[in-house]
């Protein structure tokens, strides 16, 4: 008898908490940024085309100068950068910002493809990890209890950036931005800028989400890598209601959803692999449903973002 | 010059001197010059479009002006935006609120303190906010968001964030259009006491004269860009501030209500429950009758389900429960039966809820008959020349002013897409008409002509269910009175027998 068959069912579980923290780290970080950019009244979908663009440049960054964290600050950049592009042509009158995401998204991933070509082979260093699970015999929940440091630092991230929503000058101006533009202007401030800042704060967040994934999982580079991670990440944002609490669980729900795949095979359960892996899709196909109905109420939705007029 | 939120420092004195404002080749403020004297309410009087708004906005550095100036305490003043207003102490509560809805009572008050630390500690400023409630006339809880609050409690918060600002020189604009008469009475008359205690001047916008007599000192009124007039309001008569407003002394009189026999019933509404947008029963329930020959006034500030309901009755909105039938039968609102039952409506802003922008007027004006003979020839082809002559005789019997009839209707002022959209409304024979807000904005001599065309159509025997916001507009046409409030018809009486207060506090609460 091996490891996995002695844990049974709860190798699956202990696989699927696994999974939930390690694919939820990027969902985390693009959703934070989105729910940013979007208490201050813009919808940015350009984040997929984010999220590949952190991806390679990160990648690249690590590559050539082996400083893993490095690349997670340049993939930060580069999304930062992105981000920008989105806000200034948004700030010019009766520009759609949800058209201009969707160029943004085409983009950002056509440019990551071009530029990155050339990385697509060697390796680049992976970013750390803090194993909890030392305690434990069974390899299984040591590699479920590798927690990965971008994980961390997005789960204090939340509840910090939840308190500055509430508790400062600029989280009260954002979200003032975000629900509404007269009163933004009435109080003297530069409606442009602040959404400006939100965009291009959560396209930073938005790149290191990416950097994520070619860094520590799945650790390399390529065209597939992230398969609309960031569109998910808008209607994960809807459904967090634009808490970013609530965005922290909600990763960690979707993180789980496409761990169940993976999880079932290590105990020997093969069929219907790729069923499974659509779970997330499948989710967010039903999250959308259910928050779309008209009987329920999108509480919580900044007033001048797009999606809720 | 620093000040510290919610000083107590003295109101100030404003002078505005010359002041000119141009737009383009049309002159929206002509040389106008107004004292405004510390602690009192000051009484700023004028029609829709005589420059009243371009007055302040140039005062509180929206706009600049094109000439004049303006001092403060005697010293000439450049304000050239918000801040600088903010700095000498005027502050504008406006009519569209500028509330943020989601945020608590508490967050909107500290948003606009100049030098907000970077983060705020909420325990320290909560006790300041209930310190200053302490010195304030009314007060509200501090941590309900503006969005639970009632249309009186978000002008009072409006007015509350203002004084805490420091503002001591506060422009209220046309603060009563969205509150029931009591709540008008109360914030108004706490506005004129502050005042009389020297602890503010207030700078009032508004049209109605009730509301000068009231609670003004002081008026200035402003026709055409032009000051007509200004004086103690306890020195003029009601005549001469109309004579000042409008150039004459009087409006056409209200047309005569011809007696009429209520026959039948033409429109009957059973248990009708719609909801908003957002998913929420915004009409709750509303039953209600009208019968040929009569119009129904519903009374109720503006967003108490008047807009869904009058949307359901025009085929908009589907109901969530209830019946409505007309003369008996179940009314699906379909173009069919509309044409059958001839049944017409007039929505509140009919230029976005009644008529296609690009469209011509002709092609407007058609909406109702241009797939009919002699519009339109063996059920196919539309014919231009018809449906241009039907507009050459509308427009010359309802005195429309437009280029001509294949002028888009967007390029019509408000007044004449109101006569444009009644034309088409009006001119066939009409046994049922809802109309929403039919003189919202408009000058005093369309808002007379407009009526006296909705009781020309009751004359004729309509059936009229009219929505309005304005009490005043009820009381004049209606025959029967309801109220609506939170979506439900709350109160209902003959319009012989209406009280205002009655009908006041029924659009404030259940009782």
């Amino acid at each position: 008898m091996d490891a996995a068959s002695e844990l049974g069912w709860w190798g699956v579980l202990i696989a699927v908490f696994g999974g939930a923290i390690r694919v939820s780290t990027p969902y985390l970080f693009v959703s934070l940024g989105e729910t940013l950019t979007e208490k201050g009244g813009r919808v940015n979908l350009g984040l997929e085309g984010i999220l590949v663009m952190g991806a390679m440049s990160g990648y690249a960054t690590a590559v050539v100068t082996g400083e893993p964290w490095l690349g997670v600050l340049v993939a930060g950049c580069a999304g930062a950068a992105l981000a920008l592009l989105h806000a200034l042509v948004c700030n010019l009158p009766r520009v759609n910002d949800i058209a201009v995401g969707i160029s943004l998204f085409i983009f950002g991933t056509g440019l990551a493809f071009f530029l990155g070509k050339a990385f697509i082979n060697p390796t680049a260093p992976r970013l750390p990890h803090i194993e909890l699970g030392a305690w434990s015999t069974y390899p299984q929940i040591r590699s479920a209890l590798e927690i990965n440091v971008l994980f961390i630092i997005g789960a204090i991230l939340a509840p910090v950036l939840a308190w500055s929503l509430k508790n400062t000058k600029w989280g009260l101006v954002l979200r003032t931005a975000g629900d509404s533009s007269e009163a933004t202007l009435a109080l003297g401030y530069n409606l442009n800028f602040v959404r400006t800042l939100g965009t291009v704060v959560g396209g930073f967040l938005s790149g290191v989400g990416g950097s994520f994934l070619s860094l520590y999982y799945p650790g390399s580079w390529n065209e597939g890598l992230s398969s609309g991670q960031g569109l998910m990440a808008v209607a994960l944002v809807i459904f967090a209601r634009w808490n970013p609490m609530h965005c922290f669980y909600v990763s960690l729900l979707f993180g789980g959803a496409t761990a169940i795949g993976p999880a079932l095979q290590t105990i020997g359960i093969t069929s219907n692999y790729y069923l499974y892996g659509a779970a997330p899709y499948f989710l967010t196909l039903a999250l959308l449903i259910y928050s779309s109905s008209t009987k329920h109420r999108l509480a919580g939705a900044p007033n001048e973002v797009s999606i809720s007029r | 010059m620093t000040k510290s939120p919610h000083s107590q420092a003295a109101p100030p004195d404003i002078t505005v001197t010359n002041m000119t404002k141009r737009f383009g080749s049309l002159v929206a403020l002509d040389e106008v010059s107004i004292h405004f004297k510390p602690g009192t309410v000051h009484a700023l009087l004028g029609e829709n479009g005589a420059g009243k708004s371009t007055l302040v906005k140039c005062m509180m550095g929206y706009y600049h002006a094109d000439a004049g100036s303006i001092s403060v305490d005697g010293t000439e003043r450049r304000i050239s935006n918000t801040r600088d207003a903010h700095r000498f102490g005027l502050g504008m509560v406006y009519q569209h609120f500028t509330l943020v809805p989601s945020m608590s009572v508490a967050e909107n008050l500290v948003l606009g303190e100049e030098g907000l630390p970077a983060i705020i500690n909420w325990k320290k400023k909560l006790s300041a906010l209930e310190a200053f409630l302490d010195t304030m006339p009314f007060r509200l809880e501090l941590d309900r968001t503006a969005a639970s609050l009632a249309a009186g409690e978000k002008q009072k918060l409006e007015i509350l964030k203002q004084l805490y600002l420091g503002s001591r020189f506060l422009i209220l604009d046309e603060p009563t259009s969205v509150l029931t008469p009591d709540e008008a009475d109360e914030v108004l008359g706490l506005m004129r006491q502050m005042a009389d205690e020297d602890r503010i001047s207030i700078l009032l916008i508004t049209h109605k004269l009730r509301e000068v007599e009231a609670y003004a000192s002081d008026v200035s009124v402003l026709r055409h860009g032009h000051l007509a007039g200004q004086g103690k309001v306890s020195a003029k008569s009601e005549a001469s501030l109309i004579r000042w407003m409008i150039g004459r002394e009087n409006v056409s009189k209200p047309a005569a209500r011809k007696e009429t026999k209520v026959v039948r019933t033409v429109l009957e509404v059973e248990g009708l429950t719609v909801n908003n947008d957002k998913g929420t029963v915004a009409v709750d329930q509303a039953s209600l009758s009208v019968s040929s020959g009569e119009i129904v006034g519903i009374a109720g500030v503006s967003g108490n389900g008047q807009s869904e309901f009058v949307e359901t009755l025009a085929g908009q909105r589907r109901e969530e429960a209830g019946d409505i039938r007309v003369q008996g039968y179940p009314y699906s609102r379909t173009r069919a039966e509309m044409m059958d039952w001839h049944i017409h409506l007039l929505p509140e802003e009919p230029l976005n809820n009644g008529c296609v922008r690009e469209m011509t007027v002709a092609e407007n004006l058609a909406f109702r008959n241009f797939d009919r003979e002699p519009n339109c020839r063996a059920g196919i082809f539309i014919d231009r020349g018809a449906i241009h002559r039907q507009a050459r005789r509308l427009i010359e019997r309802f005195n429309i002013k437009t280029q001509g009839p294949d002028a888009r209707i967007e390029t019509l002022s408000g007044g004449n897409i109101q006569r444009t959209v009644l034309a088409r409304e009006l001119s066939d024979n009409v046994r049922l008409l809802i109309v929403q807000n039919p003189c919202f904005g408009l000058d005093l001599k369309a808002v007379a002509e407009i009526r006296n065309r909705i009781i020309d159509a009751r004359n004729k025997g309509a059936a009229v269910l009219l929505f309005s916001e304005d009490l005043d507009e009820i009381l004049e046409l209606s025959d029967r009175i309801a109220v609506i409030f939170e979506g439900k018809l709350v109160y209902e009486t003959l319009a012989s027998e209406a009280d205002v207060h009655t009908i006041g506090r029924h659009m404030a609460s259940h009782a």
